[in-house]
Formats: structure tokens, sequence, C-alpha cells
């Protein structure tokens, strides 16, 4: 086995898939020679040439648009969108098109193409290189949002993203690019299925749900918690969209009770349809009343230390907040 | 290229079967029938120029909702556009999903348009350079009207193909208007073939009336676009003739005085005295296109109308291909 970034993952996901795949290509701002600002796709160009790394115009809608249309005609596109806050510019193109287009040609085209995003704060990048942005995409039927928070995941659901017929929004955890370290098997093919969430740890006391880098920070406040003697499970979300229930209602009904981590703003954030799910599906299996530790509601991460530590959530934070949870 | 004669006439008659198509929807809206009709009465001639020059069923097309006679001649048939009118199940381009007129029809190549305006644009770049990218000879033409190149998803696909030198064929239909909005509010050139010279690709203004001289300026383009010499803009100058749909009154914004004028610049007459004048469209003939298009339009309609609705579960899918069903 070998250690690897989660970056790193990224980048040998879809290496191996330009080299299955020769209808898969790269389009994106700076992808090319510089092989992206976060060095995603370092060495593609140089492997794959110009014509499947394509160093895009500082465009965004359209790097989406134009992915559309080569996925119509065959292709399988990855659209890289430099920072997650930059996609807005594309929203059009992803939410009325990319999402629509099964649907409202009644399956005749479909699009299968993957937008790959780095999102998130707590790297000094301030109101516009931090952003979380998935709550707008997990709110769009057509699409599905897929967040990793390891180099497993990150090879496996990639890969996974790029064979899939629908469009899929890969939002990737930047801060954890480098931080976050995992072994992932050289000698054999990962694939991790989108669809399914996954209980990174067993526990009994509390149910504690996160994905990317909150679910990372979940581990190390669940493993802090149990010095303490609470037994916490953790759920790695992981495929936002279309939502896992399933397995966010079993580990509910196991604890009773149930706290949700996201850096994303509090209200209409992704945790509020976890809490609804679990209010609709184990009400009488509740102990407590569910619990949320999401960023607050300012307009973005500040870019000052001391406002943006305010804003981030943190291994303390989600500590003290099963700690809370657990006296309940 | 020579048109042959027949050609021609094949050409005026796919103009007067849209026409009276188009024609039909009104009167199907004002007798209750239908919910909405979009119109493309006035834009035939450039529509039907432009597909002549395609190889249809080959090229691919992203059209916008008043591209009737356009969707005609890649095909398309008067009861699938009934269909469509009356949100019947069969209509292929949606399965009565989407509203009249927002074509898909995957057997000729033309993919499936929102009613956002210009966003097709960029999917006609991204197939252009998929096309690139494989090494095939197809071209692809991107319909849109004149206030779509107000949209910043205009620019960044034009540009996009210009950078690229991809096969594509931009049309802008340029009606006048854009709902009430006059083109002199839209841009300070006078045609939209100044904005693509900008960008640095060809740009052709031409007569939208006349369908031989826009099917002129589209076999050039199709002919560069094929060989590898990149994209075109061609704008066609046109006079929307009706309101913007049969929710509009356009006796709010301009004169009867103005459309009676433009009129007589209806590509129908137009097209209908240059025939004649080249000896080739007689009285006799007109009469057998007429009678034959009252027939295709009177079966459209009752076909149409005694095809079943959808099932109202049908609209719960398919959101995802994997929900694709084949029945």
């Amino acid at each position: 086995m070998t250690e690897i970034t989660l970056v790193e993952a990224i980048r040998q996901a879809m290496d191996e898939e330009l080299a299955r795949d020769e209808r898969v290509f790269i389009v994106g701002e700076d992808v090319g020679k510089r092989g992206g600002v976060f060095r995603a796709t370092v060495g593609l160009f140089e492997k794959y040439g110009e014509e499947r790394v394509i160093d895009s115009p500082l465009a965004e809608l359209s790097i989406v648009g134009v992915g559309i249309g080569a996925a119509l005609y065959g292709m399988r596109p990855i659209c890289e969108i430099q920072f997650a806050d930059f996609i807005y510019p594309a929203f059009n193109q992803i939410v009325s098109e990319a999402a629509k287009m099964c649907y409202r040609s009644n399956g005749e085209w479909t699009v299968p193409m993957v937008i790959r995003a780095p999102y998130g704060g707590g790297i000094g990048g301030g109101l516009y290189h931090s952003q979380s942005v998935e709550a707008f995409f997990a709110h769009v039927p057509g699409l599905k949002v897929v967040i990793p928070s390891n180099p497993y995941d990150a090879k496996g659901l990639l890969k996974s993203a790029v064979r899939d017929p629908n469009p899929v929004i890969f939002l990737e955890p930047k801060k954890g690019y480098r931080l976050i370290r995992g072994e992932v098997p050289q000698d054999e093919e990962i694939l991790v299925p989108i669809g399914p969430a996954r209980v990174s740890r067993q526990g009994s006391d509390l149910s504690l749900f996160a994905y990317g880098m909150m679910h990372y920070y979940a581990l190390q406040a669940a493993q802090k918690a149990a010095e303490e003697g609470i037994d916490v499970e953790v759920v790695d979300l992981r495929t936002l969209y279309p939502v896992d229930r399933e397995t966010i209602l079993t580990s509910v009904r196991k604890t009773g009770k149930a706290l949700i981590v996201h850096e994303d703003n509090l209200s209409g954030g992704y945790g509020a349809e976890v809490a609804a799910t679990i209010a609709e599906g184990a009400f009488t299996d509740l102990d407590a009343p569910v619990r949320r530790l999401c960023g607050p509601d300012v307009p973005a991460v500040p870019f000052s230390h001391p406002m943006q530590e305010w804003f981030m959530p943190n291994p303390q934070k989600i500590l003290q907040a099963i700690r809370e949870l657990a006296a309940f | 290229m020579t048109l042959s004669d027949e050609t021609r006439l094949e050409m005026y008659w796919m103009m007067l079967l849209s026409r009276r198509l188009d024609e039909r929807a009104w009167v199907l809206h004002r007798q209750g029938k239908i919910a909405f009709h979009i119109s493309g009465i006035g834009q035939e001639a450039a529509q039907v120029g432009a597909a002549y020059a395609l190889r249809r069923g080959y090229d691919w097309v992203a059209p916008y909702y008043r591209d009737l006679a356009l969707m005609l001649c890649l095909g398309y048939e008067p009861r699938e556009f009934m269909l469509s009118l009356m949100g019947k199940r069969e209509e292929p381009s949606s399965g009565g999903r989407q509203m009249p007129s927002h074509w898909s029809l995957r057997r000729a190549n033309v993919v499936s348009h929102s009613a956002v305006v210009a966003t097709q644009c960029s999917h006609a770049t991204g197939i252009g350079l998929a096309i690139k990218m494989r090494r095939e000879d197809k071209v692809v033409l991107a319909s849109l009207g004149e206030g779509s190149t107000s949209q910043g998803e205009w620019y960044e696909a034009v540009n996009w193909a210009a950078v690229h030198q991809l096969p594509v064929i931009f049309l802008v239909e340029n009606n006048q208007y854009a709902i009430s909005v006059p083109v002199e509010k839209q841009m300070a050139v006078p045609s939209a073939a100044d904005r693509a010279c900008g960008l640095g690709l060809r740009g052709v203004a031409v007569d939208g009336s006349d369908v031989f001289a826009v099917h002129q300026a589209f076999t050039e383009a199709v002919e560069l676009a094929r060989s590898g010499k990149g994209p075109t803009l061609i704008e066609a100058k046109m006079y929307r003739i009706t309101p913007h749909s049969s929710d509009d009154d356009d006796r709010t914004y301009r004169s009867r005085e103005e459309v009676e004028e433009h009129k007589k610049r209806d590509p129908l007459l137009v097209n209908r005295r240059i025939l004649e004048r080249d000896g080739l469209l007689t009285a006799s003939r007109l009469e057998e296109m007429e009678s034959r298009a009252k027939k295709m339009v009177d079966e459209a309609v009752q076909y149409a109308e005694q095809a079943p609705y959808p099932a109202a579960e049908e609209a719960a899918y398919p959101v995802y291909a994997e929900e694709v069903r084949h029945d």
C-alpha cells in the first residue's frame, strides 16, 4: 500500500481515465502547461497533449457550456472550475442545461460530464477563494453532487464520476489537498460507487454527519471524544445528492442523537436536508434535538486570520458540540 | 453550389409548408385548442437557406424556438409539430415536457435547447470542439435571435469558436425585436456581423428574405468550416411579422403601419417573385403546393388531436440517464 495525498489521488484518477477512454478530456483554466493552480493536472498536458488537456479562455460559463456540447456529441469532459467561488457564471449552464437535459428531452440527450471544483475555507483565501457551494447544487434534480473526504474515495469516486452517464458536481476540499493523506493501492483499479454514504467510525452515543474537510475534522473530534468516554458514530455523506437517506436514518435509529457539521452557512445549508430527513424518518428514535454546527450566516469566509478562524468549524468546536449533545 | 430548379422549388415548398403550419397554430390558439405558440413567420427564408447548405442528418444543429422551417428541412414532420403544440405523448422533442417549439430531434442531430436564450451557443461550440478532436468533417449550426447576441453566453461561445477555429456557423436571425425591444437597443453597431469582426471571425450580413442569397452565404461558410478554416457568423436581416408569442400584444410597442410596411418584404412573397421571374413557379404549381400543404396540415392536426396525452406519472422521469425508458 502506498500513502498519497488527496490531490495526488485526484490526479491519478484523471490520468487513469484519460488513458482508459479516448473520449475523456480535461478543460479549464490553467489546467494545461501550468498543471492547474493546485497542480491537480500536473503532467497530464505533457502526457496527453493540448487537445485532451485544454487551456480554456478565462470564461467559466463556457467551460461548462462547451463541455455540455462535447458531451452531447459523445465525449466525456472533465471541466475544472478553478475555485468553487467562480462557478456562478456557469450556474445557468449547470442548472438550466446540464441538469435538465435528460428530463427535457425525455432521455434522448444525456450529459455525461464531471465538473470539478476546489471548495472550502481555512486557507487564507478570503471571501472569493473559500466558499462552499454544495447546497446550491444539492437542490437540483438531474445533478449528482459528490464530495470526497480522503484519497481513496477521491480517486474511486472521481473515476466513477467520469464513467457516470449524468452531470456530476465533484467538489474537492482544497484545504485537504495536501493535508489529507491516505493509503491507496497502486496496483489495482479503484471504483467507489456514487450514491452510498459510508459509516467511517462505528459508535453508539451519537451520530456525527459530515463530508469533505469537516469529515476529516469529525474523525479527529470523535477520537478525542472517545478518550472522554463518548462513543461517536461518524458518517461520511460523500454523495450529497441524490441523498442517501437510508444510511442517515439507520445511524440515527441506532444512536438516537444527530450532530451535523459543515462549513457552508447554516441557514438553508445541506444540514437542513439531513435534519429534515431525520425529523421525518426517525422522530421517535431521537433522544435529543438535532444539532447543527455550521459556518455562520455571514456572506463568506473573511481573510484576516482571527476572523477566518471565527468562521471555520474545527476539531475543538466539533468536540465541544459532541460533549453538549452527549450530555443532553 | 448551383441549385437545380427542382431544389429551388423544394426550398420554396418548405417555406410555404412552414408558414401554413405556423398560421394553423395561431388559429388553434384562438380556438382554445392549444395553450401557447411562438412563431417563425417572416423568418422562413433564412432558415431554409441555411438548412439547404448543410448535409442534413450528418451535420449538427443547435436551434432556437423560431426555427420551425429549419426543423422541417431537417426532417421534422408536420404531425410532430402539432403533437408538440398539444403536449402529446409521442411528441419527439420532450414527450410533452417542454413548451412547443423547444426543439430536439436526435435522429436529425438536433440537440435540445432551453428557453434561456443564447445557452445553445456554447453547446454548438462544444460540438464543434468534439468534431475537431475526432478529425471529422462535420459542421454545426447554431441559430439565435439578435437579442441573444447581447448575452455573455453568446460572446463566450463565439470567442471560443474563433480562438480554436471550430467548424461552427452562427446564424443570427435578426428579426428586429426581442419581444418589445428593438434592435437599436441591443447593439450600437449596424449588424451583429460587426460584433463578430471584433472577435476575429468572419461576419456576414445577408438579406434574410432572399432564401437563395442566404443559401449562397451559408454554402461558403459551410465549405470553410468543413475544410478546417473556422467559424463564420451570418446575420440574416428580416422582420418578425407576428407578436413575440401567443401571449404578446405587439400593438403596445409598434404601429400597424410599420408591420404592414414590412409585410412587403415577406419572404414568401419575395421568393415567389424570384421563382416566377425565373419561370419556375406557375400559378398551377403554386395552387398544387397550397392544396398539398393544406392537406398535410389538416392531417397533422387530426392525428395530433386523436393522439394520447402522457400519463401523469410519466412526469416523474427520466431525471437521470439510468431512468430512460425505451417504450
